[in-house]
């Protein structure tokens, strides 16, 4: 090589490095502060529920007593069997309205729906997907619980049922989009190669279409149960929050989040009351962080096993 | 250009008990044939025919319409939505373009290879059952699945291969393989027509020869139209070629004739690559 060109590879700094280091400093801070604030708000709430958690709550009591005075003197209860049924009860329901109902609206929007009427359709779910969860609660509280009353002939309509519905119509659209996600992401080769061997359209999605998308979808509905776990003032506002283990759907109940919502502002800092609120949050974060890792895997799954 | 088909060559005495009850053994029958994606027309007054139990290939440059030809013939076209038709094409005699035509009878009667080989996320078995079963209504015994398995893969020289790993997936086979089992998985309800979108385009030079092979073979029981990039395919490879350009035939000739002696200017250019 001649001279000259000696220091053609070296690096040179110009406005375009100059750029480059800076937008790279921002979307390495961007990237990494996602983890710092989940691992601060777990250091948060262990910080505050976990010694309690340990030393002075009984596990056992917590986990079959359906006593939750926190209150209670000189001896306060700490059972939490009966929030535990209350949000297991509710989310339950909530799924069993919410996962015929969004896998029906993907399906559709996915496999049938074609054009205006489709993306007119995709972007009323997403709207739905805004609404605030007290705007939820309202309806519950102003529209549902009158309803059920009449409907059923019940003299309470705050129960497991009103928010149960209300719970799945919540966590439908978010469902729905992730399930259609999972429907667009089977190849149209497939389709295209059942519709070619005489399948029915619903042959194609039931025996082609379907199982090839079954991860995406298992994953959309468990982060409709994630949703439902995690719901609280739709809930705190539709359920009755009444203490008791429901038996039926028209019983009132009381889920964990709303118990949390409903009493820690009235406990002092640091009291048994408030460190067993917060052990009824590290239940919670638990719940889903273990529901949206499984979710998450399912979903890395289904990826890499098409590809 | 050209109206209608240039003259067959004469139709060989040899034909099946169908062939033998319709005036002509034409299995496919394409007259006046135009089609539109949306606006823009992209087939014009084609009409080709196709005779029962040879290999007749489509050749022309890249746009030419060979492929919106293959595909109008089992109407898998349709799925787009905004394509409009005008004109006849009888499959057997029969007009596929009817009102009344049902799609299922009508794939059942034409099966189609893609160019890309599209096994479905299926083990090797269920793939080669999928159109059986669907004909059957799923009432289909195990013995009786047993025998068509074997049969199909047996006559596309695959058996051997896999018959020890039937229910591994069908997408972890190489693409030969994959490219045969699409053959396979046809085999079983007995479609009367095979269409094959460039079934050697993904393929390397080994296993397109075993395909090809494969075609040869299957030659006399189906007729078989095959869509083709290649040249020497298909001068090896088929019976009949006929050559289209711009959304219209040019000529249809038996291949040897064409291939020699052929026609038209155009066809001459093409064939010699200096188009296309």
């Amino acid at each position: 090589m001649s001279a000259p060109q000696s220091d053609r590879l070296d690096d040179r700094i110009d406005a375009a490095w100059i750029w480059d280091r800076i937008a790279r400093a921002v979307i390495f801070i961007g990237g990494i502060s996602a983890i710092v604030f989940v691992v601060a708000i777990f250091v948060f709430v262990a910080k505050e529920g976990l010694a309690f958690i340990f030393e002075k709550l009984d596990l056992g009591f917590f986990f079959t007593s359906p006593e939750w005075r926190p209150a209670q003197e000189p001896k306060p209860e700490f059972g939490g069997l009966a929030l535990i049924a209350g949000t297991a009860s509710v989310t339950g329901l909530a799924m069993l309205i919410a996962v015929p109902f969004s896998l029906g609206v993907a399906i559709y929007i996915g496999e049938f729906a074609t054009g205006k009427v489709r993306e007119t359709l995709k972007i009323l779910v997403e709207l739905l997907a805004a609404i605030p969860s007290v705007v939820w609660g309202f309806i519950g509280l102003t529209i549902l619980n009158p309803l059920i009353i009449d409907v059923f002939d019940v003299p309470v309509g705050l129960t497991v049922l009103n928010a149960g519905i209300i719970l799945g119509l919540m966590a439908a659209p978010i469902m729905t989009t992730i399930a259609e996600d999972a429907l667009k992401a089977v190849p149209d080769t497939y389709r295209e190669a059942a519709e070619a061997m005489g399948a029915t359209r619903w042959q194609v999605i039931r025996q082609v279409v379907l199982p090839s998308a079954s991860k995406g979808l298992v994953a959309a509905i468990l982060l409709g149960v994630g949703r439902g776990f995690g719901e609280t003032m739709a809930v705190l506002m539709a359920s009755g929050h009444s203490i008791n283990i429901p038996t039926s759907p028209f019983d009132s109940a009381r889920a964990l989040t709303a118990t949390i919502a409903a009493e820690l502002g009235d406990t002092a800092k640091g009291s048994d009351h408030y460190k067993a609120l917060f052990s009824l949050g590290i239940l919670l974060f638990l719940v889903t962080f273990v529901i949206n890792l499984l979710a998450d895997v399912l979903v890395r799954k289904g990826a890499s096993d098409r590809s | 250009m050209a109206e209608g088909t240039q003259p067959l060559p004469t139709p060989v005495a040899s034909g099946s008990p169908a062939a033998a009850a319709s005036p002509a053994t034409a299995a496919i029958r394409v007259r006046d044939f135009n089609l539109w994606y949306g606006d823009f027309q992209a087939l014009f007054n084609v009409g080709i025919d196709v005779t029962q139990g040879k290999v007749t290939s489509l050749i022309g440059p890249s746009g030419c319409g060979k492929s919106t030809l293959l595909r109008s013939i089992n109407r898998i076209n349709e799925r787009l939505g905004y394509v409009r038709t005008t004109g006849n094409i009888e499959l057997l005699g029969q007009n596929i373009l009817a009102p009344g035509v049902e799609l299922t009878p009508l794939r059942r009667a034409v099966g189609m290879v893609f160019q890309r080989p599209n096994p479905l996320p299926l083990s090797i078995r269920d793939n080669v059952l999928f159109a059986y079963r669907l004909s059957k209504g799923g009432k289909t015994d195990r013995a009786e699945e047993e025998q068509v398995i074997q049969q199909a893969l047996e006559e596309v020289l695959l058996w051997d291969q896999v018959k020890d790993r039937l229910k591994s997936s069908a997408t972890a086979l190489s693409l030969e393989e994959q490219q045969k089992l699409c053959i396979a998985r046809l085999l079983p309800i007995k479609p009367s027509v095979l269409l094959m979108d460039e079934p050697c385009s993904a393929l390397d030079p080994k296993a397109t020869r075993a395909v090809e092979e494969l075609i040869w073979k299957l030659r006399g029981d189906y007729s078989i139209l095959i869509v083709t990039h290649n040249m020497a395919q298909a001068r090896r490879a088929s019976d009949e070629c006929i050559f289209m350009l711009m959304g219209e035939v040019v000529e249809h000739n038996a291949t040897g004739e064409m291939f020699v002696t052929p026609k038209h200017q155009k066809t001459a250019d093409y064939i010699e690559g200096r188009f296309g």
